[in-house]
Parts: structure tokens; sequence; C-alpha cells
């Protein structure tokens, strides 16, 4: 029996070939440290589990790191006394400063991106991948404030969640938010295969860890600290599922209530282990076969030859001068192409003629044709 | 013994396929440099350049075998028709006045600017979809570069390599000031250079400390150049320049002391294997003068001497590529060490506390010759209280004039002053040393415009507010007040009599 059912838990077990994440901060301005920590925090343990930074847009709306108030220069630190520095030496964000906008982020979902997008910011993503969207920044009931000048509203965010799923752009969905009243931001999702956390229920605010006194500012959010202690214990081959991770942060340490949502998910919960989503899929087949990689070096010999004698041209060339002055005196400007003149240029001149008309009386008319 | 091994294997590889046939000759070659330049104030700028010189002519052919020229920038090259590329990313500013000429400067932010062959038909689309790309490789919002920030010059910017017409059509030049420079975009700019940094001059560009300095400004230039003296064909040059600037006060806590540990976190273990001249240069100009000297630590084997940006400089030359320079210590830490450090001798400065006592500064300072030394303060000017003001307040207020003493030496000895027979003229200041002589000099008062209230305002304000009320609470209390008769027209008059005479003369109906 138990066999039949090793077999059937096989079936169930998650079809994913790749994994993707989407991390987002939508804070700008330096006393919002903390949200860029977290997703730097995020970005980190993904990228540990073997998530490459091929397979992760991050959008940072703001920097930290680099800011003139930093007093420690390309860090940014998730603990007091300065004991992880999350930003690392290797960090490559995708999305910085304006660019992180709701229209971009939609864009990034959906895949509706304009074509000379470089490949670094689009979420290639494909039916058989597992994403993970981790967001923070500042929210309230149904909305999430980006940049302090835009809203996202849940009811966006459930439809292009939906137009991801019609357009077959993901396998399963984890979405995680971290920020003031984050459940509200996972209500509407109706699409199938999504499983949602967030930080803090309807009506909570979700708080700051702590301060540091040498940096000046909070520099990491309850939830996802406990969250990232409790990655930091993963590692690619753990077994450890979902139901730890909805037990992180209680409300004795978070002070707010983490909320989740399951209903939407096919698997159990207790069945998705916590690398289907942070960690990534590597399939390596083994074999012992030799390969042996010769390269033609003939046709390789024969190329160069050829291209070194066709180089040699007939006379010297030279640099140019790079401020040759009587040239530039004597250079005519390039004549502007005439236009038409436009409607508003046009209605006047009209406006104005009739009014010189009617003034005068229309047999002036004559005169002039 | 680990390091020896990789190196015999490459040369394993170089003799393998140059055994079958003739050798073939190389194709690309990299040069990496380094050179540390003691400033006039106390700091040390850094500035690393490396440059990869592909002998190939990426236009002709298809390439497919990309070596030591990154494959990212090679194929950006003949994708978009490139002829030049440059792009920089700056943070800070490069103070010429305090750190003399720069050897190349960027504008604060990012700029990129380029010229395309003239086979290119559209150049504005190959713009827009070249900074694209740009930006998804080296993590910057290049994106937003567009027709509102992007110019055609017309007379400078011309091509810095090999160019076989100049017409400005084919440049663009676009700036982004408000682009941020941080680790996400020093490391894809390290991962395009051959040994990316793992070995030779890159080992020491290490993102926590190259951002902490006063001026940061990384990049990358292509441009195609002679291959030899006769310039009879192109090779394609990548150069990667980075500069920093350390400030002797934030990073250096006030000492004037550097080292490559102290600059960088890291010494220089070896060569970049891929390199063929691997170079560290120190200026060591300063080194002659009498003032202070400067002492370079290991001794450099060799010097070189040239003029650059108008001046004759010195160099101490340390060869990575010569075994001797890093010797049984496996590492290369170059110290620079101030002899006499410039001592600025003593200053004592009391600041003002308000309406108890007034600032100030004496310092004691050495002059050095042929050379004039201004002394500024800055001061702020603030509003006193109103019964503090005197009756004459535009005329300004007064600063005491400051004071100078001073031993000035002579140019002919003294014989020694005899108070009582010498003149009186002789003997105002009591001298020790007949060589100098004391002198105590005054400046002028400095005479200071404070920002005075308007005091006629209570005056003004009493008297419209006095009239206003006169003349609202007036009317309206004659208006309440008084009663309004009718009064007979008076008929006669005498003013009445002559104006009939004179309307009768003139013609006119009278009154």
């Amino acid at each position: 029996a138990s066999q039949i059912e090793d077999q059937a838990e096989q079936f169930f077990r998650s079809g994913h070939t790749n994994n993707w994440a989407v991390l987002v901060c939508t804070s700008r301005f330096w006393f919002n440290y903390r949200h860029v920590a977290n997703t730097l925090s995020v970005y980190r343990s993904v990228k540990r589990l073997g998530i490459p930074d091929s397979h992760i847009v991050l959008m940072l709306a703001d920097d930290m790191a680099c800011n003139p108030r930093n007093p420690k220069p390309a860090t940014v630190f998730s603990h007091k006394n300065m004991e992880l520095n999350v930003y690392g030496d290797d960090v490559e964000v995708d999305y910085r400063s304006y660019e992180v906008t709701v229209e971009n982020f939609l864009r990034v979902l959906t895949g509706r991106i304009p074509p000379s997008t470089p490949r670094s910011k689009r979420l290639l993503s494909d039916d058989r991948s597992n994403i993970l969207i981790y967001m923070t920044g500042h929210g309230g009931n149904g909305f999430l404030k980006f940049q302090d000048s835009e809203e996202i509203t849940n009811i966006e965010l459930a439809d292009a969640f939906e137009q991801m799923w019609q357009k077959r752009r993901y396998n399963e969905l984890l979405f995680i938010i971290d920020t003031c009243q984050g459940a509200s931001m996972y209500e509407r999702f109706y699409s199938p295969n999504i499983m949602a956390l967030a930080s803090s229920q309807v009506g909570e605010d979700s708080l700051s860890h702590q301060p540091d006194p040498a940096i000046g500012v909070h520099l990491m959010d309850r939830y996802t600290f406990y969250v990232l202690e409790f990655l930091e214990e993963i590692n690619p081959a753990s077994q450890t599922n979902m139901n730890d991770l909805f037990q992180v942060c209680p409300r004795s340490l978070c002070v707010s209530t983490p909320g989740h949502r399951t209903d939407l998910f096919q698997r159990d919960p207790k069945n998705v282990l916590i690398t289907d989503f942070f960690g990534s899929v590597r399939k390596v087949e083994i074999t012992t076969e030799t390969i042996s990689l010769q390269p033609d070096l003939e046709i390789m010999e024969s190329r160069y030859e050829k291209d070194w004698m066709n180089e040699e041209l007939m006379e010297p060339l030279k640099y140019a001068e790079q401020l040759p002055v009587a040239q530039i005196i004597h250079q005519k400007p390039k004549l502007k192409d005439w236009h038409p003149p436009g409607g508003f240029i046009l209605g006047l001149w009209a406006l104005i003629i009739m009014v010189f008309f009617k003034t005068y009386g229309i047999k002036h008319m004559k005169f002039i044709f | 013994m680990a390091a020896a091994l990789p190196l015999a294997v490459l040369g394993l590889l170089l003799l393998g396929p140059g055994g079958r046939g003739h050798a073939e000759p190389p194709r690309d070659t990299l040069r990496e440099e380094l050179v540390i330049t003691p400033l006039p104030s106390g700091d040390v700028a850094a500035t690393f350049q490396f440059r990869t010189r592909w002998d190939s002519d990426l236009q002709r052919e298809e390439v497919s075998h990309y070596r030591l020229f990154p494959k990212a920038l090679g194929q950006l090259i003949s994708k978009y028709s490139l002829q030049e590329l440059h792009l920089s990313f700056t943070q800070g500013f490069w103070r010429t006045r305090y750190w003399g000429p720069p050897f190349l400067q960027a504008p604060s932010g990012a700029e990129l600017w380029v010229w395309f062959q003239d086979t290119v038909t559209d150049v504005d689309k190959s713009w827009k979809e070249l900074s694209n790309v740009l930006s998804g490789i080296f993590c910057a919002s290049l994106n937003f570069i567009d027709s509102t920030n992007t110019v055609t010059p017309t007379a400078s910017f011309k091509p810095l390599g090999l160019a076989n017409g100049t017409d400005h059509s084919f440049l663009r030049y676009a700036v982004l000031p408000r682009e941020v420079v941080c680790t996400e975009n020093l490391t894809p700019w390290k991962k395009l250079l051959p040994c990316s940094s793992k070995a030779g001059l890159s080992v020491l560009l290490k993102a926590d400390r190259l951002f902490h300095t006063s001026y940061h400004s990384q990049a990358v230039h292509i441009r195609p150049v002679c291959r030899n003296a006769r310039c009879t064909s192109i090779s394609w040059e990548l150069r990667q320049t980075l500069s920093v600037v350390y400030d002797a006060f934030v990073t250096g806590q006030g000492k004037k002391d550097w080292s490559l540990f102290r600059m960088f976190s890291r010494t220089l273990t070896e060569p970049c294997p891929l390199a063929s001249e691997s170079r560290v240069y120190v200026d060591i100009t300063g080194h002659n003068q009498d003032n202070e000297t400067l002492e370079v630590n290991p001794p450099p084997t060799t010097t070189y001497q040239d003029v650059t940006l108008g001046t004759r400089k010195t160099y101490a030359v340390y060869d990575l590529l010569d075994a001797a320079v890093i010797n049984n210590s496996r590492n290369l830490n170059l110290q620079l060490k101030w002899r006499s450090p410039p001592e600025h001798g003593y200053v004592h400065y009391q600041p003002a506390q308000d309406r108890l006592q007034p600032h100030l500064l004496e310092m004691l300072i050495q002059l050095p010759a042929n050379s004039a030394t201004k002394v500024s303060i800055q001061f702020e000017r603030a509003l006193l209280k109103w019964t503090e003001y005197t009756p004459d307040p535009n005329h300004g207020f007064y600063v005491s004039p400051s004071v100078l003493s001073a031993l000035v030496p002579s140019m002919v000895a003294a014989k020694p002053v005899d108070w009582e027979e010498s003149p009186l003229f002789r003997s105002l200041y009591p001298v020790s040393d007949s060589s100098s002589y004391f002198v105590r000099l005054y400046t002028e008062p400095l005479l200071v415009n404070l920002p005075t209230p308007d005091f006629s305002m209570p005056y003004n304000v009493i008297c419209l507010t006095c009239t206003v009320v006169a003349v609202c609470y007036g009317s309206f209390y004659n208006l309440l007040t008084r009663t309004f008769h009718i009064e007979e027209p008076s008929t006669g008059g005498l003013a009445k009599r002559l104006a009939n005479l004179i309307r009768r003369a003139r013609g006119v109906p009278p009154l």
C-alpha cells in the first residue's frame, strides 16, 4: 500500500523544470533602507540556493548602498553590528531607481515588453516554471505604493497573474509580500496554482526589526528578518516544506499575524518543498562516455593566413585631429528641414484674416485677388 | 605550486596547435597597468587601465571565436556597426584645483558617446537599441537615453581612433547625470576583463573599498587603432579604465601613509597569465623636493621619466611579470610614506559665544618661498535683537583687524643693540638674533553689512492704520449721524452775472 502511495505522491510532485524569481522593492528614500535590505536578503538566499542571476529579476527603487548617507558605502546590512552584508560583491540589479514603476512591473510579469528590452530585464518563464514573487514596501488595504507616487491595487495584481496563467507563463507561483496589511493583496487572486504569504492581516501593520545606531535607520522588517533566518538553515538538498514556512514569525516575534493562502494551490503544502520555489532545479545526468574536443585546426590556420594577407591596406591611415580650429570655423551649420506650419499657426492666421475682412468688409477681397 | 601548475598547462595548450604547422600570430593581447599618484592635497589617486587589442577586422567576417576580447562587446560592434564607443560611469567630481589635471575625466553620472560607421542607414534607431542593450549589460538605466537627452555635437568629440572621414551625423552623445554608480555596475565591468577579478591587477578591485572614495569613475572605450607604426592595418582596442581618489581624511584617518593594502584591502600576488604586460607605476616626482620626501617601499628597480600633461614626471615602475618584483614574500604591497610630513604648526581656535566672547583664531604658519598664502574663514551673518542695533545700522558693523607677527630674515646682519647708546627707534622690539627682525603688521578692519530690519516699519504701519481707520470709521460716522437737507438754489449773485455776460458775448444761451 505504501508503494502505491509513493507512486501517487510521485505523480503529484511538482513538475517544474526551471525556477524564476521576481524580487521587488518599491520604496524610495534613505529611511526606507529596510525595504531594500529585505529584498536583498531574499535575493541572497535565492542565489545561494541555486537560482542564477539570469533567472532573477531584481527591482530596487532606490540605491542605498552607494547613497551619500550610507556610512559604509557599497554595503547593505541586515543585522545590527553589521554582521551580514546582503549587498555582496556580485549583485546584478535589473530595474533600478526610476525604472521601478507599476507599468514596468506588470510588463515584466505579463511579458509585454518593448522589443528592445535586454534579456536580463525579461521574465522568460514558460509553463514549467516555478516563479517566486517577493514584494515589499509601504502598503495599505488593497494597494501597494510604488516610489511614493503611484500604487498597484490587488485587483490589478490578480489580473496580471490571470494573464500569466492564460499565457502559460508559470507552473506554480509563490507570492510573498511584506507590507502593512499585506494580506489584502492576495485576497483577490483567482488563478490556479498560486500560494501566497503575507506578513500581516488587514488592519495590522508590519513592524520593523531593529535600528542600527551607526547607520541610523531600521535595517530590516521583522517578518523578512525571521524568514531570512529560516532560509539560512536551508540548503539545496533540504526537504523542509511549506508548512514550516507558514510557522515562521509567530505573533510573539512579529507583533503582526502573518497570513497565507493555499486554496488556489493544487498540492498539499506539506508536500511542497521550500526549494521548489527558492532553489533551482538542476537536472544533471552523469555519463561515462568520453567526448574529445579537437578543433579543426587546418581550417582555422588557412583562414588566419587569408585574413592576415587581406588586411594590409595600400596607404597608411591616420588618427583624426581632435580640435581642427580652421575646419570648425569654416563649417556651415546644417539647414534644418522645412516643415509646413502646424495647425495652431494656421488657425491663428485664419482668425486674423477673418477679423480683418469682417471689420473692413468683404469688398477689399477683390483688390487682393 | 598551485599557481605554477595552471601556467604550465596554459603553456602546453599554446604549443599544441602551433606544433602542427607554422606558429599562428597572436590575435589579441592584453596589457594591464595601474598608476598611483600621490596628490598635492595628501590624497592618493589610483588609475587602472586594462587594454585588449584585437587584430581583427570585425566588419568583414563573421567572428565566432572570442579569446580575450569579450564576446558581449564584440557582438555589439558587429551588430550595430560601431566605429567607436565610449561609456563611463562616474560618482564624484575631479577637483582639478586641489588634485592637479586628471588623465581622463568623465562627467558625473553616465556618459555615452558613439560613432557609427558610415554604412548605418538609421542612426537614431541603432542608437536607441544600443543604449537598451548596454543598459542590460551594465545594469544601468541607460534605457532612459532618448531624443530628449541625445545631441549630435558638430565640432567636438571627434573620433579618438582611426577615422576615414568625420561626418558628424554618425555621432551621438548623451549624458544621464542622475545615474548612480554602485557594485552592480562594477560587477559586469569586471566580468569583461580576461582575468575577471581572479588574477593580476584586477584582484584589487573590491567594491567595498572602491566606493569609499571621493571620486570613482569607470569607463569602457572601444576604438580602432593602428596595428603597427606604419599604420597599414586596423586593430580594435578595448580600454577599460577605472580611476579612484582616496581621501586622506575619510579613508586614511588623517594619516598620509598609503599602501596597497590600505587602499584596496588586498595585495598583488601574481600577474594575469593572459597579460603580455602587467605594471604598476608610482608617481615619485615629489621625491627630490626639499620640503617633503616621498619614500616608496619596496624600492623600485626601474624608473620611467616622461613629460605627461605638460610637466616632467618621474615614475617608479614595478613590473609584475618580472619575477624579482614578487619575490619570496609572494605578494607585492607598495607603501608610500612621507618622510617629513608638512607641519601646519600650531593652531588655536576659540569659537565665539553669543554676547559673551568673540572668535579667536591663532595660527603659526611656515610660508613657502616665492608664493602667496591665503587664509580664509567662512562666517554666517545673524540677526541681532532689535534693541542691540545702533542708531545707524546701515553703516555696517566692524570686524577688528587681524594681526600678523613675523620674524623676517634680514639681508644684512645687524649689530647687537645697546639700549642706552643706540637711537630710540632701534629698541622698539627686543631682538635676540641679529639675522632676523621682528615685525608686527595689521590688516584693515572689515566693515560687514548685517541684515537690518526696517526700523521705519512701525511708524509706517501706524500712519497707514490710522488713515484707514479714520477714513472708514469717519465716513460711517458721518453717514450715520448726519442728516441731509435740500437747499434752494440761490438766484443772482455776482459770479452768475459775470458768467452770463461772457456767455452773451460768445453767443451761447445764458445760465
